[in-house]
């Protein structure tokens, strides 16, 4: 199959401020996130980066989202480097994370009409994808409820159906469960897999064991930045359980568990 | 540049559709002028007549027993004097000691019966004068009084003869005061600092949430991921809260215009109040002098905005910021320092414009530089908010 996304040695140091020191509890002004991360992702796959807190995984999509800049390498989508065709890139990939929000003074459709401006569709064909996602989540009958009105599974529903008002062929997901209630994470969890039976390539991150295993065709294990071991998921496991595996390398790279 | 369109769309609708937003942001200040303004003009206009039995001094010469009543009718009483005695009584309109003095051509009742305007050929119509004094209210307010009689009488004969012709004995001099500024000084002295203040809090309660609100709430990254680009989100934001701020400075700048009949014409000169004062070409500075403010509170509040992560800290960093913009404008207020260098330092150079313009004492350069360096100013902020907006901690700060 071929190779969709290909991420080229990425790395990411933030600067801390005071603040920050304090509260990461270091002296150092620097703080690595990424470091010289390389992987790629296939056509039709679900790519799971699997890592605990603080392993920059937010950071690693953020970057592929276009959100912030790596301090160097490069990562290619169908071939063309983000960096050069930011706009272009942004076009073709829908991401999301519980961090984006919706305004709250807006209903459903409004949202949806106006990111569908901001993506360049057409009316018409804006509406009928409305239909569809709009039925996919059961947001019909709250689709003129503002947002600030909302239940917050509802919201993650009306996120997520307008973070693909583009029908876009690649899905960057940050920690696609977190937070949810167990039926809002069980929709999302379909979403996915109804996804990926559409031909799309997703890359999700997460901290959950169970959700690799279930949903991810490869996987990648990143811990402080960098990756530890990375391949399809089977090879990964080598009949083992995904959690054993984890702790196995983790212990490889820090030493015991803290 | 259509995505600059769909986000101004967004941010209209964002403020429009709020109506608490629209009160107090908009609405509230201008009602709040109108009312401060009118209260203080009602108290100034007390006492300045604090006796309500004045009786006004008002003269005049060769009254003629047809334009009495009309007289009569709005209830002007006049002294009738000796033509000789009228040069005294103007030069005591111009003191301030006398109120008004009409003075009606000798044989005014025939002149204009004979009068005709289609034989006159160029002959001048009998011209009644009426001195008077129009930085004296009770001068201006007979003034008003005697204007609306002679109108009266002069439709009733079909405008026969002229009131105040500019070329006639007084060369136009007919309005005998030495200085506008009694109002003028009034308006120029409370009201460039509370429009400063006024527009300050009107962008205040609009930029910040625009902008340190999107991010703080996490909505700006959601729009980042959409092709649109940052600089044309950061121009959206500026047009939109330009325009927001201009309304509401519009607001504020109705309330003034309202409320100026009753703060200059303390006794009831009412309409002729301001069109007597300032000529058009006053309005046209002070409007342009006001937008080109607006702008440069604007870029300022933008900016913090832009820096902060929170709207609170947004409004924690323009309280400080607040008291800099007063300290200028109290010192613009005050400041005597006229050099066209001085005129380059913003807020300071709007007050001290405004204050010009109103006392009716300012230099056409003066105005323009302020104009003109407030526009610089405000877009090398609108530069520098577009280069904000490229950097990372427009969407993620920690
Ligand atoms: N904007 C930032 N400023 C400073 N440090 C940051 C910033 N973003 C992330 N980091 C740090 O980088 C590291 C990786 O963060 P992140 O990518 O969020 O990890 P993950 O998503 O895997 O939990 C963490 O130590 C985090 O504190
Ligand atoms: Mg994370």
């Amino acid at each position: 199959m071929k190779e969709f996304l290909v991420v080229d040695n990425l790395s990411k140091t933030f600067k801390l401020s005071a603040k920050q020191r304090k509260i990461e509890k270091t002296e150092s002004k620097r703080k690595v996130a990424v470091n010289g991360l390389s992987f790629s992702a296939r056509e039709g796959e679900i790519f799971g980066l699997l890592g605990p807190n603080g392993a920059g995984k937010t950071t690693t999509l953020r970057i592929l989202a276009t959100l912030i800049k790596p301090d160097s390498g490069d990562a290619f989508l169908n071939g063309k480097s983000i960096l050069e065709n930011p706009g272009e890139i942004r076009r073709k990939i829908g991401f999301l994370t519980s961090e984006l929000k919706l305004e709250e003074f807006f209903t459903p459709n409004y949202l949806f009409n106006f990111f569908s401006a901001l993506h360049g569709i057409e009316p018409e064909r804006r509406d009928r994808r409305r239909k569809e996602l709009f039925g996919i989540f059961g947001i019909d009958d709250f689709a003129e409820v503002k947002v600030s009105a909302m239940s917050s599974g509802m919201k993650q529903k009306t996120s997520l159906a307008i973070s693909v008002v583009h029908d876009p062929g690649f899905i960057i997901f940050d920690e696609p469960t977190n937070g949810l209630d167990v039926l809002t994470a069980r929709v999302v969890t379909d979403f996915l897999a109804a996804l990926k039976a559409e031909g799309k390539t997703v890359i999700l991150s997460t901290h959950i064991f169970s959700l690799v295993e279930k949903l991810c065709d490869r996987v990648g294990v990143i811990i402080d930045g960098e990756m530890m071991r990375c391949g399809a998921l089977a090879e990964v496991k080598a009949g083992r359980d995904m959690e054993d595996v984890f702790f196995d390398i983790y212990r490889e790279k820090k030493g015991e568990i803290a | 540049m259509r995505n600059i369109g769909t986000v101004i769309k967004k941010e209209f609708a964002r403020f429009f559709g709020d109506k608490r937003l629209l009160f107090t942001s908009c609405i509230m200040p201008g009602l709040m002028i109108y009312v401060i303004y009118s209260i203080m003009g009602g108290a100034i206009s007390t006492m300045i007549n604090c006796d309500a039995d004045y009786v006004p001094q008002a003269y005049v010469a060769y009254m003629p027993d047809s334009v009495r009543n009309f007289f009569e009718g709005e209830g002007v009483i006049l002294e009738s004097v000796a033509p000789s005695d009228a040069e005294a009584i103007i030069s005591r309109i111009a003191d301030k000691d006398a109120d008004i003095c009409v003075v009606f051509p000798e044989k005014f009742e025939r002149e204009t019966a004979d009068y005709d305007v289609l034989a006159a050929n160029g002959k001048p119509a009998p011209n009644v004068e009426v001195y008077y004094n129009s930085s004296s209210p009770p001068s201006s307010d007979m003034y008003g009084k005697v204007m609306a009689a002679l109108d009266g009488y002069e439709k009733s004969i079909a405008n026969k003869f002229d009131v105040n012709r500019p070329e006639g004995e007084a060369g136009g001099g007919y309005d005998l005061a030495t200085d506008k500024d009694v109002s003028g000084r009034v308006l120029s002295s409370v009201l460039p600092l509370l429009l400063i203040i006024f527009l300050y809090s009107g962008c205040l309660a609009i930029a910040p949430e625009s902008i340190a609100g999107e991010k703080e709430r996490g909505t700006i990254a959601t729009l980042l991921v959409t092709p649109i680009k940052r600089s044309e989100l950061a121009i959206g934001k500026i047009i939109s809260i330009t325009v927001i701020a201009l309304l509401c400075g519009l607001s504020s700048s109705l309330g003034t215009l309202l409320s100026m009949p009753k703060l200059l014409g303390a006794g009831g000169t009412g309409e002729l109040g301001i069109q007597a004062f300032y000529a058009p070409r006053d309005y046209a500075l002070l409007v342009i002098v006001i937008l080109s403010t607006i702008l440069v509170i604007i870029s300022l509040i933008s900016l913090t905005s832009a820096y902060a992560k929170t709207v609170r800290e947004a409004s924690l960093i323009a309280s400080p910021l607040m008291l800099a913009v007063m300290l200028a404008g109290v010192s613009g207020m005050f400041g005597t320092e006229s050099r066209a260098a001085y005129y380059l330092i913003p807020i300071y150079n709007s007050v001290h414009s405004m204050r010009g313009i109103l006392a009716f004492d300012y230099l056409p350069l003066n105005a323009a530089t302020t104009a003109l360096s407030n526009l610089g100013y405000a877009l090398a902020g609108g530069f520098a908010l577009a280069r904000m907006f490229d950097s990372e901690r427009i969407v993620f700060t920690r």
